[in-house]
């Protein structure tokens, strides 16, 4: 093996981001490594480059245990690191970028001849044409990621890492990378591959690691890997092990709310069709990078659609800003609670009225003493755990944060509330509370929007599922089809969604 | 009490400061009457302190929302441009007044646009006015000190209401009805939220954008006031002189009065008095007599010692030694008891 790591183990305070995982990699091998958020990618490749101090576990490098202390240090030892956005200079020449650090001198001075001549020399190997004198940033995202490879390699030599080096790409520019990682394989260097795009781990990958929590779940040949069961690995959800908890679904006919039709924007989701009835919940579903959270900004006009509208029973609706889509009675609870949700040093108060606020004008401050109230109210009916409503909402734990920008929300008694992963990172008390307002909520005629990357809570509140892939729409279940099976298989897609 | 206990560092820094010119210059309390208005180093203070104040108001709101406004200066020297041109060519009083703060209106709602809509970073969106405005200006004047004898106009530099200077006024009134207005209404609320979080913000329907540039066009306005009252005090607009380096004695006036440069929670009583603060020690130091190279040095110092007191450093400090102090009085009142 050319790298072995042997239990390796990372703790934050709270969380253990990496719990004694092993991985593996040999020479001329792809290894791709796939988890969802929070699984422990990050921090384990962030071990392995020295950016983190790993707390317990072994590092060995062709034969020799490293502990690097810097990314210095790691491309020197042989471990060479390419990201998603190309962290080299564009003002730079190509040549620049690929000798810099190591500039070739003479009399102390850069020879500025030898630096082009060294520069084409590394490029060489990758069919790569290009001129050197040129800046950087004239070339395509693809021609720079190539150059960052090639930097990478030459530097370090035995290990690159390719953390989503592929996010920003279109499909030829995605071939073209992947025709010289190829190449690389063939060098005999050892690649680790992060990637939320299935497709592409199946079309270059020789083995796949899945981390889940920090845990190492399964390391499997790829060619011996079934689509589904690698979600199944990735959502940690068997499929034979169905929840109780399933929502009551009624399949009664319900009288519809709202109606998208050709909703969508160009490069973020494929144009959709969604009817919502009055009083349901529609989950959507679907990985990382599949267009969830993409769908429900758009909703909200976060950023708005280009294409199609939206009608309610009346008329059509104007969703082409948050503010807009206020007035049409949406309400939207983010995903990124800290720095999307909430005003960290304001109080629980003025974090609950401030939606209410915004909608009344500023010209017409809500009374203090009906504030005290909203808040008050709210605090007691969510349980929101707190010293006081003046306390700042930033001092709150992750939970209790949620349950005030719920407020927030319910506070202005939206007809549509799009809630985008409301339970990520808080307790498992707030999130059985959470999951049971959304049941009152629907039945006191509220419609739901539940984005959600935890199928369980799908199948346990969703009326109907709409399943992502790609930043596209590729599934609508109903019905008894609204099981963690039928969910998964159409995540997974490929010949299983038959 | 709550604003009494926001401002209680800056009227302390206030008092000692007012104590120690005391010392080096004892009539510095004294007031005298002569005719109908009232005379001495204070009043002087209060008239003298008022461009600077002006643009605290203003500077406060801008700094609230995460954001700054060097081109205050030159907005001043060109506002007071315009209103010595217009009141030299024969429009009027009120019109000039008028387009004066027009002009500061426009600048602010320049500023804003580039920061809230183009999304250039505050400090450099309103360096482009900073270094284009006083050539602005300038041009106005056509490169003169343009003079006028309005008696009228110079009423609002050197004018008296009721005994106190009519520049006193001009930012009492500015900035106590500013103040109400931000806290009377949901306006101060709004401000401080985009300031924390611009995005948070937005997506609970602030309308940022718009707010954003408001808080710009009233710093503009302010800078409109404060060059109207320099221009009106000289009975002539000095483009090259007008304002030159007040946008940073407005900035410290903010910062001494305990705003956060990183936005959020403001007070605008508390940056009036730290422009009181600064012109106390300018005024102060010309009194006590030292020689006129001393002057910044001892300013830079004294704003040193007032910021540091102010550090949350040293609050944790002092806090941590009252605490202290207090529990071990208790102690030793309890052992008194014992006994």
């Amino acid at each position: 093996m050319l790298l072995t790591i042997r239990s390796l183990t990372k703790t934050f305070p709270g969380t253990k981001a990496l719990d004694a995982v092993d991985f593996d990699l040999a020479a001329g091998e792809v290894h791709a490594l796939l988890g969802e958020n929070g699984a422990g990618k990050s921090t384990l490749i962030k071990c392995l480059t020295g950016a983190y101090r790993r707390d317990g576990g072994t590092i060995t490098l062709d034969g020799a245990q490293i502990d690097p202390q810097s990314t210095v240090e790691a491309q020197e030892q042989g471990i060479g690191t390419v990201y998603q956005e190309v962290n080299l200079l564009p003002n730079l020449t190509v040549a620049q970028n690929l000798m810099f650090g190591r500039e070739p001198r003479r009399w102390g001075l850069i020879d500025s001849r030898a630096l082009r001549a060294e520069a084409r020399e590394t490029l060489r190997p990758y069919g790569l044409d290009i001129d050197v004198d040129r800046d950087l940033g004239s070339y395509s995202v693809a021609i720079q990621q190539i150059v960052a490879i090639a930097r990478a390699v030459a530097l370090s030599g035995k290990v690159l890492i390719l953390d989503e080096p592929t996010a920003s790409l279109d499909a030829a520019e995605v071939r073209m990378v992947f025709d010289v990682v190829r190449g690389l394989r063939e060098r005999g260097l050892g690649i680790v591959f992060v990637s939320h795009f299935l497709d592409q781990v199946f079309d270059l990958t020789d083995r796949v690691t899945v981390l889940r929590n920090g845990r190492k779940i399964v390391t499997e040949r790829t060619a011996e890997l079934d689509r589904v069961k690698l979600i199944e690995h990735m959502l940690g959800r068997a499929l034979e092990h169905e929840v109780a908890g399933q929502a009551a679904r009624t399949a009664a006919a319900r009288p519809s709310l709202l109606e998208f039709r050709g909703f969508g924007r160009r490069g973020v989701v494929e144009p959709f069709d969604l009817t919502v009835g009055q009083g349901e919940v529609v989950g959507l579903a679907g990985l990382l990078g599949s267009g969830r959270t993409e769908s429900a900004e758009m909703m909200f006009g976060v950023r708005p659609a280009q294409s199609g509208e939206a009608s309610d029973a009346q008329s059509r609706l104007d969703l082409s800003s948050p503010r807009a889509a206020i007035a049409e009675g949406f309400g939207f609870v983010p995903e990124e609670r800290k720095t999307d949700g909430i005003v960290a040093e304001l109080s629980i108060r003025e974090n609950i009225i401030l939606g209410l606020q915004a909608r009344r004008g500023w010209a017409r401050p809500i009374p203090r003493a009906e504030q005290n109230r909203i808040a008050d109210d709210y605090i007691k009916r969510l349980d929101i755990r707190t010293s006081g409503r003046e306390k700042p909402i930033g001092e709150l734990s992750g939970g209790n944060q949620q349950k005030a920008i719920l407020a927030r929300w319910l506070a202005m008694n939206p007809r549509f509330l799009i809630l985008d992963e409301p339970t990520r990172g808080i307790d498992v008390g707030a999130h059985a509370e959470i999951l049971r307002l959304i049941r009152e909520l629907t039945q006191a005629g509220m419609s739901i929007l539940l984005v959600s990357s935890e199928i369980d809570e799908l199948v346990a509140s969703a009326d109907r599922v709409i399943v992502l892939r790609d930043r596209r729409h590729v599934a609508e279940l109903d019905g008894p089809r609204v099981t963690g099976a039928e969910i998964m298989r159409a995540i997974a897609g490929g010949e299983v969604a038959a | 009490m709550t604003l009494l206990k926001r401002i209680a560092p800056q009227l302390v820094a206030l008092a000692l400061l007012v104590a120690l010119v005391t010392v080096f210059y004892p009539d510095f309390l004294k007031i005298g009457i002569s005719g109908d208005r009232l005379v001495g180093p204070m009043i002087d203070v209060l008239k003298r302190g008022a461009p600077v104040a002006l643009l605290a108001v203003g500077m406060t709101l801008v700094i609230a929302t995460r954001g700054i406004d060097l081109s205050v200066g030159t907005t001043m020297a060109i506002c007071g441009a315009v209103a010595a041109w217009a009141v030299a060519g024969g429009w009027g009083l009120v019109p000039a007044l008028l387009l004066a703060l027009a002009a500061g209106a426009l600048a602010g709602l320049w500023n804003g646009l580039l920061v809230a809509v183009v999304g250039i970073q505050p400090f450099v969106a309103t360096l482009i006015l900073m270094t284009m405005g006083r050539g602005i200006a300038q041009l106005i004047t056509e490169g003169r000190i343009l003079t006028f004898t309005d008696a009228g106009f110079a009423f609002f530099g050197s004018g008296s209401l009721l005994g106190l200077p009519v520049p006193a006024w001009l930012w009492l009134a500015c900035g106590l009805g500013m103040a109400a207005l931000m806290r009377r209404t949901a306006l101060g609320l709004l401000v401080e939220s985009i300031g924390i979080n611009r995005r948070a913000s937005a997506l609970a329907g602030v309308n940022a954008t718009v707010l954003l540039i408001a808080v710009y066009v009233v710093s503009g306005l302010c800078a409109a006031l404060a060059g109207i009252v320099v221009t009106a005090d000289i009975r002539g607009a000095d483009a090259n002189n007008a304002g030159l380096w007040l946008e940073l004695d407005a900035i410290l006036a903010v910062v001494i009065g305990g705003n956060s440069l990183l936005g959020g929670r403001f007070s605008i009583i508390a940056s009036l008095l730290g422009a009181l603060i600064i012109q106390t020690i300018d005024t102060g130091i010309l009194l006590a007599g030292f020689p006129s190279e001393y002057n910044l040095v001892i300013k830079a110092g004294l704003v040193l010692v007032i910021l540091v007191l102010q550090s949350p450093r040293i609050a944790a400090e002092w806090r941590l030694w009252r605490d202290s102090h207090r529990a071990s009085r208790e102690a030793a009142l309890q052992r008194g008891a014992a006994k």
